[in-house]
Parts: structure tokens; sequence; C-alpha cells
């Protein structure tokens, strides 16, 4: 059926250039498709309640040379409200104890809050626009934290073997301004509707950055976290990979523990 | 043996004339179906070789940090300031749109700069300027306030007296550089053509070193396009007026053309890449080659005037002019030769695409020449207009004034050399091109109002890892950023201990007593990161400081206006002072700057010995020949004192030199020798038949004054040609060997004859 539908789309592709009104239903068949696949794989990320992990960051340049950042992350979902996180520094040393807290909301920016230890001070960090690099990575604050499926268009694209996997391939274009990206190609399996591969591309159409993600786990019987997530940039030759790890599920977490008081006390 | 076994190629030459025809038409279509595959390079590295030492550390400078291909913009509004909401507006627009540049990585303007601030204790991070066109008064007020105040901003992205702004555009290429130089060149080109129609009252200038490529491309097609027609013109139009035979012109012409598409095609089918030194390959081929084909052709002429068969003619010409023929190419193509030992790639090129040319030419005038005139329907001026007349009396001038003729040479010999101490040798990228490109007009308006347009880098290096936050470093750091501002030739100053001072007082509710370095090294570390986490996209650090956070870099910019040598001393001082201030981080200067000014003295240096031991093995060759020494050693004055001369003249009236000095002497070399072979040959013939000198001289005079006079019209009308390059390289050496043939030609009418006469005692 997934293959038909493939075939379908190509054909019609084609029909769109010969007579465009026949192959209109279809192209809103392909949008609807990706939608569809877009909240299925939301959907399977919902739902887990709170996690804490530890991530090691490497970051290489184009010769090979690299740098690595050791942090611990704390995720908590909320139901009427964006998600909390907050990132606290392990290494290098001289940067141990700073903490990041970002209360992640639907229709504004993100709040984002830092406690530099040397400053035993908290300080709210006004800075627009989810196109920030994450911390010097070539992962921008908008890969780690996609914004909602409503916030983009789709349109499912092809099915094709990835791994041991069949995977869709969808593409999603961002609905509003300020995304570095014209448009994404996303790859997930159809067992458990898992990313495995995300290519981004710049605002000129150029395919700037591809993301492939390895290594899951499943966790708690349903939820399935990669361990590793590499983003390589291919117009600087730079890369950088998260290792996940020491994943702890529903953990003695709740809202008190992601506010400004309470980021002074993270060690 | 060896003319025995000559003569008899020649008859056959003529005999089986049409096979001699086919076959070479054959050999050289083969050869010049290359032509087509001759590329042209936009690449300026391309005039670098590979282990120049300042080229290897500027990569590894642009390793650490990032490659620096740049375009910059600059903004300047017809009436008053970039302060209204017209000229931010467009400064904005044209800063969103430079992200649609192909291949651009990174936009930079006062629009998108990072102003950071601390309110009510926040830290607030924005580009400075937002909906431009929305902007109330007051707003425009405290953006100018904050521009203008910018020791970040001013004379890099704003002019001093805000009247105008620049857009910076990085960008990283990938390995099909060429193609990419041209995709981002066309597209900006259009781009700025669009701009300036939409938005009617501004001015747009374009300078960087991605646009220097282009019109580096540019100019190699332009000097390949217009000079090849215009020397070729001179060569059909002076042939004819001193052959005075239309066929004789015709055989001339085919064989400089056959020359020079064999040259080109052989060039092809090596897949040679043209740049606007290689670019010149086919001028200066042309122009040697017609040398050769000219003697031949003149005295078959002669042959037949003095009543001979035409193809006995042909053969007696052939005969007469393989020697000094032979012997004058050979040398010329020698010369041409120890170019390879330039530290600069395409001269090797031209060297030795030249040498083959001039071979070839030589191969040719022994093998299609003869055929083609045996073919051609020549017919030998009725009226006799040779006369040896003139030279007659300008022997016996010569001969009477010698003493008065050797004293005035000598003089004005010295008086000219003394301006080589006058000559200072740079090569300065902004001043490759003239004004006829539009990229030396844009970049003149650029440096003398917005910024200047070199630079010097430092990468300075704590040793450790995340070291660049370490109190100690960054006072080192900050130290020598301040010294570098004290200097008068540094304009603006980029340093990172500036950012980090700006986020101390940001952090310390905007007070301007915290604008200085954390004592504390894990507050700076902790600003840092806090400052990484507020940069937008394609404006991280990694410009300015490396992966592992050990190094940083300094970049000082220069006034406008500097010589290579300036250029040097200041880099100079700055690595004294590091060395003697902070030895810790003490480093090399580096930079885009750096690399060119070292440039004419790399190959100055590589060049001397070579074109010291090329003369060397031409004298040997000429003592050989003339079989004596006297006269071996006598022709070292003419044959040097003529690039010697250049160079003085060139040091009163023009002053600097680049890349063509360091080749000039020994391209100049290998040609005039031709001039002092013919006459030390002709007047050894005379002494040995037992002339005294003054028979000797006249004797000479007589038999080559006038190839002489004709072979200088004619290099010197070719190199001329070169003169109407806009690429500096070319045309100073164009000039210079024009002037170089004329002075060996004065120098050996009158300057050697009076000397052989004083010197020559000899009773042979």
């Amino acid at each position: 059926m997934k293959k038909l539908t493939g075939t379908l789309f190509v054909i019609c592709s084609l029909g769109m250039v010969l007579a465009p009104s026949v192959c209109a239903e279809s192209d809103e068949e392909a949008a609807a498709k990706g939608l569809e696949i877009a909240q299925a794989a939301q959907d399977a990320k919902e739902g887990f309640g709170n996690y804490i992990a530890k991530q090691v960051m490497v970051l290489k340049d184009r010769k090979g040379r690299e740098s690595k950042r050791e942090l611990r992350v704390q995720i908590l979902e909320l139901e009427e409200q964006g998600d909390r996180l907050l990132f606290l520094f392990d290494e290098p040393r001289d940067v141990r104890g700073t903490a990041l807290l970002i209360h992640s909301n639907e229709n504004q920016p993100d709040d984002q809050w830092f406690f530099l230890p040397a400053t035993n001070r908290v300080t709210r960090l006004n800075s627009s626009g989810q196109s920030k690099s994450f911390m010097g990575s070539e992962f921008s604050y908008e890969d780690m934290n996609p914004p909602e499926v409503s916030k983009f268009t789709y349109k499912y694209l092809r099915d094709e073997p990835c791994d041991e996997f069949n995977c869709t391939v969808s593409e999603r274009v961002p609905v509003t301004k300020g995304s570095n990206y014209s448009r994404q190609v996303v790859w997930y399996d159809d067992e458990a509707y898992r990313v495995w591969k995300i290519e981004y591309y710049d605002r000129r159409g150029d395919h700037l950055k591809t993301l492939t993600v390895n290594d899951y786990e499943q966790y708690l019987d349903e939820y399935w976290f990669a361990q590793t997530m590499v983003m390589t940039n291919h117009v600087n030759g730079k890369s950088t990979t998260l290792n996940w790890s020491d994943f702890e599920f529903q953990v003695d977490l709740d809202e008190d523990d992601f506010t400004q008081t309470s980021l002074r006390r993270t060690r | 043996m060896a003319n025995a076994i000559f003569n008899k190629f020649t008859e056959a030459s003529l005999t089986h004339r049409w096979w001699f025809l086919g076959g070479v038409v054959l050999v050289v279509g083969a050869l010049s179906l290359g032509v087509p595959r001759v590329g042209i390079t936009s690449d300026h590295f391309v005039l670098f070789s590979e282990n120049n030492p300042q080229l290897l550390a500027f990569e590894e400078f642009e390793d650490t940090y990032v490659e620096t291909n740049r375009v910059l913009l600059a903004v300047a509004p017809k009436e008053g300031t970039i302060y209204t909401r017209e000229a931010l507006a467009f400064i904005e627009h044209l800063t969103e749109e430079a992200w649609l540049v192909p291949h651009a990585t990174r936009v930079d303007s006062l629009v998108n700069f990072d102003h950071s601030e601390a309110i009510d204790g926040d830290l607030f991070v924005a580009p400075l300027v937002e909906y431009a066109s929305e902007l109330s008064d007051s707003e425009l007020l405290r953006i100018q306030d904050i521009a203008q105040n910018s020791r970040e901003l001013v004379d890099r992205l704003v002019s001093q007296d805000g009247t105008i702004a620049a857009v910076v555009i990085n960008f990283v290429f990938p390995d099909e550089r060429d193609t990419a130089v041209l995709a981002v060149t066309d597209y900006l080109q259009t781009f700025v053509e669009t701009a300036q129609e939409e938005y009617s009252g501004f001015d747009l200038y374009m300078t960087g070193d991605v646009v220097l490529q282009r019109t580096f491309y540019d100019a190699t097609q332009a000097d390949m396009f217009t000079l090849i027609p215009v020397v070729f013109l001179v060569i059909v139009v002076l042939t004819f007026a001193l052959l005075r035979s239309f066929f004789a012109t015709v055989v001339v012409t085919l064989l400089v053309m056959c020359t020079i598409n064999v040259t080109m095609g052989l060039a092809g089918w090596l897949s040679v890449v043209l740049n606007p030194v290689t670019a010149g390959i086919p001028v200066i081929v042309m122009t040697l080659a017609i040398a050769d084909s000219i003697h031949i052709v003149t005295s078959t002429l002669a042959n037949m005037r003095d009543g001979m068969e035409k193809r006995a003619a042909i053969s007696a010409a052939v005969q007469s002019n393989v020697f000094p023929v032979t012997v004058t190419s050979v040398t010329t193509a020698l010369a041409f030769l120890t170019l390879n030992a330039s530290d600069s790639p395409p001269f090797h090129i031209l060297g030795n695409f030249v040498a083959f040319g001039v071979i070839m030419a030589l191969l040719l005038s022994f093998t299609l020449l003869p055929a083609l005139l045996a073919v051609l329907p020549l017919r030998a001026p009725t009226k006799k207009t040779q006369t040896h007349a003139p030279f007659e009396r300008f022997s016996n001038f010569v001969i009477s004034r010698r003493y008065w003729l050797l004293a005035g040479g000598t003089l004005i010999i010295l008086l000219t050399i003394s301006g080589v101490f006058r000559l200072e040798f740079t090569d300065n990228w902004t001043q490759y091109f003239d004004k006829r490109y539009k990229f030396r007009t844009d970049s003149d308006f650029i440096a003398e109002n917005l910024t200047g347009l070199e630079s010097w880098e430092f990468s300075l290096d704590s040793g450790q890892d995340g070291g660049v936050t370490d109190p100690e470093f960054l006072n080192q750091v900050d130290a020598f950023s301040a010294w570098l501002r004290e200097q008068k030739e540094v304009g603006y100053v980029q340093t990172f201990a500036d950012t980090m001072k700006r986020l101390n007082m940001n952090m310390n509710n905007d007070d301007d007593l915290f604008y200085r370095l954390p004592d504390d090294p894990t507050l700076a570390a902790q600003y840092l990161l806090l400052y990484e986490f507020s940069l937008p996209f394609g404006r991280d650090l990694t410009d300015q400081i490396d992966i592992a956070k050990s190094a940083t870099r300094v970049t000082a910019t220069a006034k406008t206006g500097m010589t290579a040598d300036e250029l040097k001393e200041v880099a100079y001082r700055a690595e004294e002072w590091l060395q003697a201030n902070s030895p810790a981080i003490a480093t090399e200067t580096t930079g885009f700057t750096i690399v060119f000014a070292h440039l004419s003295e790399r190959n100055i240096d590589s060049m001397l010995l070579a074109t010291v031991i090329a003369m060397g093995l031409i004298s040997v060759l000429l003592i050989i020949l003339l079989k004596s020494l006297t006269i071996g050693f006598i022709s070292l004055l003419p044959n040097y004192v003529p690039a010697v001369l250049t160079f003085g003249v060139w040091g009163h009236f023009v002053g600097t030199v680049g890349l063509a000095g360091s080749v000039m002497t020994a391209i100049a070399f290998g040609i005039i020798v031709d001039d002092t072979t013919h006459f030390l040959t002709k007047y050894q013939l005379a002494r040995r038949r037992g002339e005294s000198p003054q028979e000797a001289v006249r004797f000479t005079f007589n038999r080559v004054g006038r190839a002489l006079w004709t072979t200088t019209i004619v290099l010197a009308c070719g190199f001329i040609v070169f003169s109407l390059s806009g690429f500096a390289v070319t045309w100073m050496l164009g000039m210079m060997l024009t002037i170089t043939v004329i002075f060996a030609l004065v120098a050996d009418f009158l300057f050697l004859p009076p000397l052989l006469l004083a010197i020559d005692r000899r009773k042979l």
C-alpha cells in the first residue's frame, strides 16, 4: 500500500506538470500523509513524564581537531504548557556548575535563564530567535528542541529502506519566518516513527547539514531514545556528536525543580 | 658534416615541399586541437608556490579559524548619513538578501551586529537594528549613538563620519573554486544592479578577495582577447612595412600563427590553466617568433633581388641564417627556462611555454618556411630599397666621436643607475589592476572612505585548552591590542579582549567601570559560555577562537596606501613587541596582506641566482662562439647594462615594481643577447680577416645595422602592446622589456663600438 502511494506520488508529480487539476487532490494527499506521520512521530515521543540523562558533546573541525563538553540534562513534560529543560555543565572544569534553564513556549520565544556559579547570580537571557547555535556546536537551538508539529507544512515524498527498517521520507517547510532552513527532509521508520536522518536545507535551498541518529534504546517499554546523534555541516566541514547515556525515567522531578530559584540550588 | 646534412634537409624540404607542407600541417593541426582545452583560472593563489612559507602559515591560520573569502559591499547614501530609516532599511535589506548569495556562510553589518546590554539585571542580546523602516527618531539617535561609539563597528562596518556602512559577506567555497567564484560574482553583479534600481538614493561599492579573484579571471580573458589581436595586427603591419611584399607578409604571418597554435595547443593538451601572468605566453611567443622568419625572408628577397633564381635564393637564405638564428633562439629559450627558478609557479609555465614556442618557431623556420616560400608566387621588389648609406654615415659618426660617446655614455649610465636605489619592490593586491576595472575604483573608494583593505593577522595561543579565558592570557592579548592601536599605521583592531570587556560590563548592569577584563578565570569562561548561547546562526565565535578555545585571533587593519615594505615593517615591529613583552604568546604575523607583501622579495631571491647562472652560461657560450675572452667579457656590458638602466629609469620615474621586476632581467637578457651576438660575430669575422677595429666596426654596422634596427622595432612594438593590459604585472613587464630592448640597441650602436675601439688592441 505504501509503495503504491509512493508510485502514485511520482506519477502525480509528473502529472502536475502536464495537467495540474488532475493531481491536485493527490498533492493534498501527500501533505496530509506527511502531517499524519509527523503527528504520529510526535505522539510516539510524548508521555514519558520526565527523565534525566548525561550528554557528551564532541565538536570536531574540518581538520579533525576535537573539543569535548559534558553535561547533564533534565527534562520535564507538561500537559498544558511547553516542556521544561535544564542543562547542567560538568566539563570543561571552568564552567562546571553553570546551568541553563529553558521554558519552551508554544507561541512566543522560549524563556532562558542562566546561572553562573562565578557570579552566584541568575541572569535572564533575552536573545531573539530559534536560529542560534547550541553552544557553538553544529546543532542550532531549533535542532535541539524542534518546534511544534503545527509550525510546519508537510509533504510525504517516498518510502525507502533504511538499515533493517523501512522508512518514510517526508519534507517539512517552516510556516513562520526566523528559521535557518528553507526545508528539512526527515526519515522516520514505520515501526515506531523514530527519526533516523534529517537533511537540512539552508535559505538558498542548498544542502547545509545532515543529522544521523543511531543506537536507539527503548525505555519504559515504550519510548525510544537515541544514544548517538551526529550533525555534519557540509559547508564548513565541521561536525558535532552528541552521546547520550545514563537515562533515568520517572524520577522525582516537578515544576519546582525548573524555576529561577531552583536554578541556584542545582549543582 | 652537420652542414652537409642540413643542406640535404633543406634541399629535400624544397623538392618535396608539398609533402613537407602536408606533414607540418598535420602536426600543427593535431597540436592546435588542444587550444580550446586551455582554461582560465580565478585563483589568485596560483601566484604562490606550494611550499611558500607565508602561504603555509596563512593556510594553517585559516584552518584554525575560518577561510577568508570575503566580499565587502559599501553603502553610501547620496545625501546625509546612514542613520535614516531609508538607509538603515536598505542596509537591512542587503544584510537579509546577502544570505541568498551562493556559498555565503556569514553576513555582518551594523544591522545584525549583536548588541548586548543589561536591563534590570537581564542580559539582552539583539541585532542592533530591527524593522528599520518603522524606527522612531529617538531610536535612530540611539542606534547612531551606539554604532558610532562602538570599537567593534567604527572603521570596520561604519565609517567614522557615519556616511558609509558596510555589509561584509563571508564564503566557504567548495573544491570547484573557479566555478564558485564566477557564480558568486555573477550573482552579486545582478544583486547590486537590482538593489541600486530599487533604492536609487544610494551608491554601492564592492571589494574583497572574491572580487579580486573575479577580476583576475576577467583580466586574463581581456588580455587574451585584446592583446593577441593587437599584437597580431602590429606584426602584420610591421612585416609588410619591413618586407614590402604581400606574399612574404603572408608567409611570416602564417608561420607566427602556426607557432602560436602549436604552443597554445600543447598547453591545452597539458591542461594548462591560464592566469594573468601566463596570458602573456601567446604575445611573447608571437613577438619572438617573428624575428627568425623575418631574417630568412629578408635574405631570400635580397638574394632574389641580386638575381638568384627563387629556389636557390631560398636555399642560400636558409644556409646563411641557420647558425645565427639557431644560436639566438637557443639563448632566448635558455633565458626563459631560468624562470623555472621563480617562486611563482605561473612564471614556470610562462618560461617553459615561451621556450617551447621559440624552439617551435626555429623548427618551423627551417621546415614550413622554405616550403611555403617555394609554393607561394614570391616576387622580389624591383626597386632597391636597401641601402647601406645611412649606416656608413652612422659608423663614421660613432668612430669619430668615440671618446665623447664613451664618456657621455658612462655618465648617463651612472646617473640612471642611481635610480635603482630609489626602487621599491611591492606587490599590492589592491593595486594589481588599473582603473578600467571597477574593482580598482571601488576598492580605492572603500579604502579611502571606510576601512583599510590590508590587515595583519595574529593567532595568539595560550598553550592550553580553554586558555583563552585565562585572565593572564587575556591581559596580554589586551595589552598587545592596545599597543597595535597606538601604531600610526593601524586603523581598526579586532580583538576578543574587547568582547570580554563588553560582556563584563553587561553583566554588571552596563557600568562603565566594569569595561575591563574579569580577574577570575572561571568567571571569564562562564561569560564566554553564556555569550556563545546568545549568538545567532552563522555568527558564532569560530572566526575568533579556535575549537579547543586555546587560541584567539587579533586582526589589525592597515591604514590606506602602504607599501609592502611598510606593511612588513609593522609586522616585524609587532613580532618584536610580542617577543619583548609577551614571549609566551609570541607569534608571527600572517594574513593575505603579509603573504602578498613577501611575494616580490621571495621571487627576487629565487630569481637572482638563476639569472646570474643564466647570464654566466650565456656569456661562456658567447666566449666559446666568439673564440675570444676579451670580446666575451666586453659583451657582458651591453648585455647587462640595459636591464640595469631600465631599473634605473623605473626607479626615477615610477618608483615601485613588483613581480614583473623579478623576472624582467632574465627575460630581457635572453632577448638582447641576440643583438650583441649578431654584432660581435660580424666584428670578430672582420677582425679575423685582418681588419682594424675601426674597419671592423664599419663592416659590422653595414652588415647587421639594419637587421638589429628591424628586430628591435619588432620587439619593442610587440612588448609595448603589453602596456595595454590592465594587470600591473603584465603592463610593467611589457614597459620594462620595451625600454630594455631600446636601451640594448642604443648600447650596441653607441656604447659597444667605442668600447671595442678603446679596449680591443689585439693584433690578429
